[in-house]
């Protein structure tokens, strides 16, 4: 069972952190809301202000990852400009996505969206973590400071989700390959 | 934005809303770096600050200096302040929809008229 080292950092990149930080969503926005929301059944104990704390730093550390390691990792083997003559563009996802009218929007949509539209993810995400760090439960003393940090968690959650999204088909129609083979395990195949 | 020192609450929003504040500045100078990046050459060159990553590594490196140098000065001055939440939210709200759709392809082609 083999794989490309840069499969393999795409895998990081999307999987590794994006799809992580996608999935931790939910529990941040559910528990933000229950803890900040008006008349909430009880006081959050300290123990549970740390754990929310400390869930939503790991969502920022995995945001921040998941921008840089896709700018800086994958992107520039995704836009890498085939030599001249090159007929096999497998290796060039960009050149080879824009090489049809029926693939060119995954990138002239797709990818000029994602690469952008995602770093609004972690700076809403690093904020959002500060206040509630700054805040916890006496943020319902404020509430339109809860309105904002909970609208700027939504739209970090939207951002994630149209890259995620739009990564994932690009991952399909034009995927980032090549480097050294690296190999996972060694299965041998039996028949029957 | 109207300030006053004192405030009924427990801790003043001061701080708070220096942060909801600057990731609006934060989000709408990714979207204006990204139209101007993508809108002329000249801006393109200058945003490319690691050639392998193109410009979007300086639109980013820049939009992230921006939000980071307005959370510095905007925490300075209101720290410990109690600040007009409405309107930090409406600007950081404006802001952060400038951001979304400048960040947006087909809005980027209309503006360039493409």
């Amino acid at each position: 069972m083999e794989i490309s080292f840069r499969d393999l950092m795409t895998v990081l990149h999307g999987m590794g952190f994006g799809a992580l930080f996608m999935l931790a969503f939910s529990g941040a926005i559910a528990e933000l809301y229950r803890m900040s929301a008006p008349g909430a059944p009880g006081q959050a104990s300290a123990r549970e202000q740390s754990l929310l704390r400390l869930y939503l730093g790991a969502m920022v550390i995995l945001a921040w990852a998941a921008v840089i390691s896709g700018a800086y990792l994958v992107y520039p083997w995704y836009r890498a400009v085939p030599p001249a003559g090159t007929a096999d563009l497998a290796e060039f996802p960009k050149f080879l996505l824009t090489s049809s009218p029926h693939t060119s929007g995954w990138h002239s949509l797709g990818m000029e969206w994602k690469e952008h539209v995602a770093w609004l993810a972690p700076i809403a995400m690093t904020m959002v973590a500060y206040v509630f760090a700054k805040y916890g439960p006496a943020i319902t003393k404020h509430r339109q400071m809860r309105s904002a940090v909970l609208a700027f968690a939504v739209v970090a959650f939207v951002a994630t989700g149209v890259a995620g999204a739009f990564g994932a088909f690009l991952n399909k129609y034009a995927p980032v390959r090549g480097g050294p083979t690296i190999t996972i395990m060694n299965i041998s195949e039996h028949e029957g | 934005m109207s300030i006053s020192q004192t405030s009924g609450d427990a801790i003043p929003n001061g701080s708070g809303a220096a942060a909801i504040l600057a990731a609006g500045i934060g989000s709408g100078a990714l979207g204006v770096f990204a139209l101007t990046n993508d809108a002329f050459p000249a801006m393109n060159h200058f945003f490319t600050f690691y050639t392998p990553t193109g410009g979007l590594s300086g639109v980013t490196t820049c939009a992230i200096i921006v939000w980071l140098v307005a959370w510095f000065i905007l925490a300075r001055r209101w720290s410990g302040q109690t600040v007009a939440m409405a309107k930090v939210n409406l600007a950081a709200f404006v802001l952060l929809a400038v951001g979304m759709l400048l960040t947006f392809p087909p809005v980027m082609d209309l503006i360039q008229g493409r």
